[in-house]
């Protein structure tokens, strides 16, 4: 069964033919050629396919491109302004908070989620809100630095120590 | 996924007349266990019914010594919940021990209770609190909604509108969690009223159930101790690759101890 799904991806309005089954992760990758949300698991629990949906975080591999019908969606192709990172993707490049980079945009959208619920969270904040990303090359020390940077600048104070031991440029 | 033709009505009425038409449709709430399921191929409904137009379905009310819960509210609502918070506070902590962030953003307290894992945190909180379920149909204690695994005393075409709470002070959820699913391998919710202690235990066993040993030792005398000498048979109780039944029944008595500690 096809049917039009009306939304807003990244502020412009899209409309595209989609099946019942089709999710939000599939319109986005590969109808919208938005490939920065990526899969990792497909059972919902790594949290590379983190997407905000009305400014919440949702696991868009476990959301129907329909239920999507007339949200504002923002990926992480969203984020940046031209060509300008966001501070928290600045703080991720600062802190080295990245290998391989798959896990990346669903840490930095889950980070933005964070931030916005709680601008001034403690490390152990940040760890528990990191439960449902999962990260397979790094381990959890500098994302954590990372998302603790990118909330201070956020708040308009001067980012702490990155983990070289110099402070952001 | 198989394919299935998706609807979302704006009314429950709707909604009755949907599922009257087609024996296979299912009801769709969050979708954070059911999209899955359908991902894997374990089921196979022909249409899915999203509730998520129903906005009556939506939010929660102070109901004076009560709260009331609206099927489609999610998780992460009832964590943040001022009205819970300060009414319920051991309730609002363990919607925020659900899932993770994201999963707590879609997950809704209506869909957690009608899919009945036996491992979700949701039944024993309703169990322990006493708690009423309203339906499109009836009303229906706590104690007589959670049937079996995956099974609850909804007939085909009753849909679970809200979950209406008693305010309670002291109360208290521990998990013990799997850390990969983030479901209870055993969790074990405690709440004190006036003239009673309930104790209710998920993750345990098929389906939720309480411990009445553990709740008149407690309605004596409410503390650790009072129930450090109580066992929990291991027949019965789930055993899988994440845990023995023995290991379940011991971790029964812990969570309950704790539990209780935590209740200060």
């Amino acid at each position: 069964m096809q049917k039009t799904v009306s939304l807003t991806v990244n502020g412009r309005p899209v409309s595209a033919t989609v099946e019942g089954r089709t999710l939000l992760v599939q319109l986005l990758r590969e109808q919208l050629g938005l490939t920065g949300t990526h899969v990792g698991c497909d059972t919902s629990q790594c949290g590379a396919c983190v997407v905000h949906v009305d400014g919440e975080a949702v696991k868009s591999c476990t959301l129907l491109a329909l239920q999507a019908e007339g949200r504002s969606v923002l990926t992480i192709e969203g984020v940046a302004t031209g060509d300008t990172l966001h501070p928290m993707q600045e703080a991720f490049r600062n802190n080295h908070a990245l290998q391989c980079g798959f896990c990346t945009p669903g840490m930095v959208m889950s980070a933005l989620d964070l931030v916005k619920n709680n601008p001034n969270p403690t490390e152990r904040e940040v760890r528990e809100y990191l439960e449902g990303n999962l990260c397979r090359c790094t381990g959890y020390h500098t994302i954590v630095l990372a998302i603790l940077e990118g909330a201070a600048v956020m708040r308009g104070e001067a980012p702490p120590a990155n983990v070289h031991g110099a402070a952001a440029e | 996924m198989y394919e299935f033709n998706y609807h979302k009505p704006a009314s429950l009425d709707e909604i009755a007349n949907l599922l009257a038409a087609n024996d296979e449709a299912k009801l769709l709430a969050g979708g954070m266990t059911l999209l899955p399921t359908l991902k894997q191929r374990l089921a196979r409904p022909s249409d899915l019914i999203d509730l998520a137009a129903i906005t009556s379905l939506r939010g929660i009310t102070d109901a004076g010594d009560a709260i009331v819960i609206g099927a489609m509210t999610r998780h992460a609502e009832v964590n943040r919940s001022p009205v819970v918070k300060q009414g319920l506070p051991a309730l609002a902590a363990m919607a925020g021990m659900i899932g993770d962030p994201a999963v707590r953003n879609r997950g809704t307290i209506g869909g957690s209770i009608s899919n009945n894992d036996p491992a979700a945190d949701y039944p024993s909180a309703l169990v322990a609190l006493n708690a009423t379920v309203h339906t499109t149909k009836r009303e229906i204690a706590a104690d007589n909604f959670f049937t079996g695994m995956f099974e609850t005393a909804l007939e085909p075409a009753e849909i679970v509108t809200a979950v209406r709470f008693p305010k309670l002070q002291i109360a208290n959820y521990q998990k013990f969690r799997n850390p990969a699913s983030r479901y209870a391998i055993v969790g074990v919710f405690v709440a004190r009223f006036p003239n009673a202690v309930r104790v209710a235990v998920t993750g345990a066993g098929p389906v939720v159930f309480r411990v009445p040993e553990m709740e008149a030792a407690l309605t004596q005398n409410f503390s650790p101790d009072a129930i450090k000498d109580i066992t929990i048979k291991e027949d019965g109780l789930n055993s899988d690759i994440h845990a023995s039944a023995e290991y379940r029944a011991h971790l029964v008595g812990v969570m309950a101890r704790r539990a209780v500690a935590a209740c200060g």
